[in-house]
């Protein structure tokens, strides 16, 4: 597969605001690629770049192997559904879906053909005459699709298409949307800020924090390597312990941490003395009774919640922080108020670099051991 | 029955506070007037100018004189040219106010107000004094050499629509700004993500979504320019006279009251037929009110 979008050296800057630095990004021809990451961290204006909206402040954007730096959107291969839907709210339906065609001249005959299967793909059909402000929120997002796919684009920009949709139809077009990307071989990019969304939906997904790209790869490589400390709090929920590697035997590196000393695997990047984060996820954690060698974390359990499949336990160390972990439902656990060790596999943890500023700010954060 | 009426009850008074003194200074301020100009416009007056109360059409006919139809004629061509001016100018420059940010903003939003707020009369003298004989226009003009001779720009239909333009232009720039405050960037995009040329854009979507301020600025404009005396009085100076003038003339040196007042009530009636119109295609009257 062959890379139908590439962003090289990206930067964008609004004032004092450095918005995207240095993004390298690649966007391979026909897969679905996600732009994740909260409010302000650069994401929709990465998108707005590529669309044509924003110029960068330096860097090229190639699409189709071709710099589309100085065009205008109007020349480029790309189109857009925006978060706001954007419909042309004087416009009929037809309009706003056949709009495009208008512009490039098309035969009216042919207009009239394509509208039709647009609607009916977005199952419209019967709809041409109504005015955008007739429609409901998820029939809005139909047309903004269809009208933005009408025109047959190589790459499809979707900026939280479904950010003002209910939870049920917003799942119902998660799927929708994915099925329609399948089907017409687009390539899609895609922002949210919903970690969920990007998971059930993309190929890939890219991370973005403070307008650097933190990590890009599969759902699953994001979930299970996380290569920042970042990405590790933001995909799922995990517990988060910042220490300094103490020593490293054979690729298993004790790291010794506030509450004491833990475990974890290290790829070989490690160094001892290095600050680092490790990141457990809370179905990797487990419970002792004794104290585990390589681990000197004691705790006492504070709660449990019950949410079918499996129980939530929430255990209290002695400098208050909190460690949660997923236990199968009908396992034998430890009673409230009990005391307990907390412990994983070593290759279960994930260790990411962290800097040190990271490590006191975190220290200082920390509520004081009673 | 009897609820009913306890129901009336309990709203006739807070109505009879609320609206009540409206209804008075609507009634007092407005109406009766009316009324009075109405009743006016059929009574004549006797040889000694005092208004005799008798029934009659005589003012009626005579608005047909072919002197007055020139100058209706010629009231609508200064307000028709007047309107356009207004929107070829008000339109780019409502844009720039609507999508400059920060304190620019409030620096040309107030370049509009301020002159609003000032007297119009004394503005149109400044005119005046600017463009006559021996005006500072002229005077610069003849010190750079670029003439010898004082051009003659006061006085003509030129110089009156130019006054009008000047006193008027607010009130097509501000329902134009609030037109464009409420048109959503991202349709722009989307029009140029689909295809559309700047040029295009405008014509598709820029001015269809900013229609409502154009008619609303445009009536509020045309509807004065009739009966702005002031200005072609002082830069027209009777080269370029408005319905306004007629009827000015008749209540002041004329002396002639019925014979204003039809001319008033021909006013009011082409106002009232503008605003019409003006519903017809769809404009609405909260728009009407800056």
């Amino acid at each position: 597969m062959t890379d139908i979008v590439e962003l090289k050296k990206v930067n964008k800057v609004f004032g004092t605001n450095h918005v995207v630095s240095d993004l390298d990004l690649s966007v391979k021809e026909g897969e679905f690629l996600t732009l994740l990451g909260s409010s302000g961290c650069g994401k929709t204006t990465t998108l707005r770049m590529v669309a044509g909206f924003e110029e960068p402040t330096s860097g090229s954007i190639m699409v189709e192997g071709e710099a589309v730096g100085n065009k205008e959107p109007f020349e480029r291969n790309v189109n857009t559904v925006f978060q706001s839907y954007a419909l042309f709210p004087h416009m009929t339906i037809y309009d706003n879906i056949a709009y495009s065609l208008k512009m490039k001249k098309v035969k009216k005959s042919d207009i009239a053909q394509r509208v039709g299967e647009m609607l009916e793909m977005v199952q419209l059909q019967g709809y041409e005459n109504r005015y955008p402000t007739q429609l409901s929120g998820g029939q809005k997002q139909r047309v903004a699709i269809a009208r933005a796919l009408i025109n047959r684009p190589r790459v499809l920009l979707l900026d939280e298409p479904l950010g003002a949709l209910d939870m049920k139809l917003r799942k119902q077009m998660q799927l929708e949307l994915k099925r329609l990307q399948k089907k017409l071989n687009i390539t899609f990019i895609y922002v949210t800020h919903d970690q969920e969304e990007a998971m059930t939906m993309s190929d890939r997904i890219g991370i973005m924090h403070d307008g650097i790209l933190d990590q890009l790869g599969t759902p699953s490589e994001i979930y299970e390597h996380p290569a920042t400390r970042f990405v590790a709090t933001f995909i799922g929920e995990t517990n988060i312990f910042d220490g300094a590697i103490h020593r490293i035997n054979n690729n298993m590196a004790s790291i010794d941490i506030e509450n004491g000393l833990i475990t974890g695997q290290s790829d070989g990047s490690f160094e001892e003395g290095d600050y680092i984060a490790v990141s457990v996820r809370p179905e990797k954690m487990k419970l002792s009774k004794v104290q585990v060698e390589g681990f000197s974390l004691e705790g006492v359990v504070k709660d449990f919640i019950y949410i079918g499949s499996v129980m939530k336990c929430i255990v209290a160390l002695q400098n208050g922080n909190e460690i949660r972990m997923e236990r199968l439902a009908g396992e034998t656990l430890p009673g409230i108020g009990e005391k307990v060790y907390p412990y994983w596999d070593a290759q279960s943890a994930v260790l990411v670099h962290t800097k040190a500023d990271t490590v006191f700010k975190t220290i200082e954060n920390a509520p004081l051991a009673v | 029955m009897k609820k009913s009426e306890h129901e009336w009850k309990s709203n006739g008074l807070p109505a009879l506070v609320t609206v009540g003194p409206v209804a008075v200074i609507l009634v007092f301020l407005v109406v009766l007037p009316l009324m009075y100009v109405a009743v006016m416009s059929f009574c004549s007056i006797d040889s000694y100018y005092n208004v005799v109360y008798k029934f009659t059409l005589k003012n009626y006919a005579q608005l047909a004189d072919p002197d007055y139809i020139h100058i209706y004629l010629q009231s609508i061509l200064i307000a028709l040219l007047t309107t356009v001016i207004c929107v070829l100018v008000a339109y780019p420059f409502a844009y720039l106010i609507a999508r400059t940010k920060s304190r620019n903003k409030n620096l040309l939003y107030m370049l509009v107000i301020i002159p609003f707020w000032t007297n119009s009369l004394i503005r149109i003298y400044g005119w005046r004094t600017f463009l006559g004989t021996n005006g500072w226009l002229n005077n610069a003009l003849i010190k750079l050499h670029i003439i010898s001779e004082p051009l003659d720009m006061l006085f003509n239909r030129g110089t009156t629509v130019l006054g009008m333009v000047y006193c008027l232009i607010p009130f097509m720039v501000l329902p134009l700004y609030s037109s464009f405050e409420k048109l959503d960037v991202n349709l722009l995009e989307a029009s140029a993500d689909l295809g559309a040329t700047k040029l295009k854009t405008l014509k598709e979507i820029i001015i269809p979504l900013t229609a409502d301020g154009i008619f609303s600025g445009g009536i509020m404009i045309f509807i004065p320019c009739l009966g702005y005396f002031f200005v072609s009085d002082i830069l027209g100076g009777g080269n370029a006279d408005v319905i306004g003038n007629l009827i000015e003339r008749q209540f002041q040196s004329g002396n002639n009251w019925p014979l204003g007042s039809a001319l008033s009530i021909i006013l009011i009636i082409i106002t009232l037929l503008l605003v019409k119109a003006y519903q017809k295609i769809g404009g609405s009257m909260e728009s009407l009110a800056l």
